[in-house]
């Protein structure tokens, strides 16, 4: 299972790499739709304000959206899917490898986004450094769940649109604990609970993968 | 004949898709290491008959074992493992060049690296080692897709449409290396809309329509 995760994950990261789909498409994305979300609010109530974190966490499930799709496009036409389903490959390795990806690229855009709210919207550089943490690991929950609901939706057979209705109820929880989160990291309070309702729901997430990816993909 | 010498034995095979039959009984026995040539108008139901084969879809009534996995009982992964897929759509990543998608392959089935080299040459593309694959020709890709199945080397070659935009080298080519494989031991099934033209191939031709066998000739 892990040398298919890897074999999997090293494939999606190539891909990536080769397109740059998600250096010049994917970050200008987030980054714009940072300073838009910033403007409409107006620099008063941006940044270090109570809006700083639900700014970054609507930025980065719009950015997840994106990514999410593009993570089952790559997979190609039906001809791919099926020449790829003759490999054989182990389902849950398969699932973990493209979470993996997913994750990783999805980190390095929160990293960036968490970056220009910093830089653009002024929101506090201590108390987003000691978000950091958290918000890596509510990424990769989201990066888990939309491994799942990615292939749950049709993959890229299906209709894109689909996919924010149906990982709504999984990602909604995720952002309210993600923000909270980085609201008691900027403001002072108890960042423990965040923690264990983020890692608990990475790890439902996870399990639920590996049992039924394989069950998605046949279907 | 015994079954053993058999790689396909369906008995009423029926496959539904929300309801929709796309195979309506098809009975069909086909010998292991033989040439098989599924043809029949669009929607008579090749295209599915091969998925059926290569355990894609499910088996909604009727019995079948094609390659030792029984099509009710068995597991479906097993037998996917056992078959090669070649559809006239890409079967690969697009993105990757020839050589990294063979890797890909060859890694997800623990075969050696150093088989594909021999494998591009053996299919003609030495020259497109590092060119990604949407940038190969029609004709190319295909040629690139039979490198993957020879790398994987199964014991079925499910081919669906192989023909579909090649020009008469390519068809000629194709024609001679499916030869090979069946001189090998390998069980070769093509869809086809019409009869492969190489007459030194012989293949057995079944027809399809509506999703039943209507004509089979040897």
């Amino acid at each position: 299972m892990i040398r298919t995760a890897l074999l999997v994950a090293g494939k999606d990261l190539r891909i990536e790499r080769r397109s740059r789909v998600l250096l010049w498409q994917v970050l200008p994305f987030g980054v714009m739709a940072l300073v838009l979300s910033g403007l409409a609010l107006g620099p008063n109530h941006a940044g270090n304000s109570s809006a700083g974190p639900g700014l970054f966490y609507l930025v980065m499930l719009l950015v997840a959206l994106l990514m999410i799709n593009r993570s089952q496009v790559i997979e190609g036409s039906s001809g791919t899917r099926t020449s790829i389903a003759t490999l054989g490959l182990d389902p849950a390795g398969v699932f973990l490898g493209k979470a993996l990806a997913l994750a990783l690229e999805l980190w390095l855009t929160g990293v960036v986004v968490l970056a220009g709210s910093v830089l653009l919207l002024h929101t506090a550089l201590v108390g987003s450094a000691e978000a950091l943490p958290s918000v890596l690991v509510i990424l990769a929950a989201l990066a888990a769940a939309g491994t799942l609901y990615g292939a749950l939706s049709g993959g890229g057979q299906g209709p894109a649109t689909l996919l924010p209705v149906l990982s709504f109820p999984a990602f909604a929880p995720l952002l309210i604990a993600g923000e909270r989160s980085y609201s008691d990291a900027l403001h002072g309070g108890a960042l423990w609970q965040w923690w264990v309702i983020s890692l608990v729901a990475l790890v439902v997430y996870l399990a639920i993968g590996i049992l039924l990816y394989g069950v998605l993909e046949d279907s | 004949m015994s079954s053993s010498s058999r790689v396909v034995e369906l008995r009423d095979a029926v496959v539904l898709v929300d309801g929709f039959p796309l195979l309506s009984g098809v009975t069909l026995e086909l010998e292991s290491g033989s040439l098989n040539v599924v043809t029949g108008a669009n929607g008579a139901g090749k295209t599915s008959l091969l998925r059926l084969l290569g355990g894609l879809v499910a088996l909604s009534s009727g019995s079948g074992v094609v390659s030792g996995v029984d099509l009710t009982t068995g597991d479906r992964r097993e037998l996917r493992r056992r078959v090669g897929w070649l559809g006239h759509e890409g079967s690969f990543y697009d993105d990757l060049t020839a050589t990294e998608n063979l890797t890909f392959a060859a890694k997800a089935l623990g075969r050696p690296l150093d088989e594909i080299g021999r494998v591009l040459e053996r299919v003609g593309l030495s020259s497109r080692t590092k060119t990604p694959a949407k940038r190969l020709s029609a004709g190319q890709r295909r040629r690139l897709g039979l490198a993957w199945l020879l790398l994987r080397r199964p014991e079925t070659w499910l081919l669906d449409e192989p023909y579909a935009t090649l020009d008469d080298e390519g068809r000629t080519f194709f024609d001679e290396l499916i030869g090979d494989v069946v001189k090998s031991g390998a069980s070769v099934i093509v869809s086809a809309h019409d009869p492969l033209r190489s007459s030194a191939l012989l293949p057995r031709t079944i027809t399809l329509a509506g999703g039943r066998v209507v004509g089979d000739h040897s």
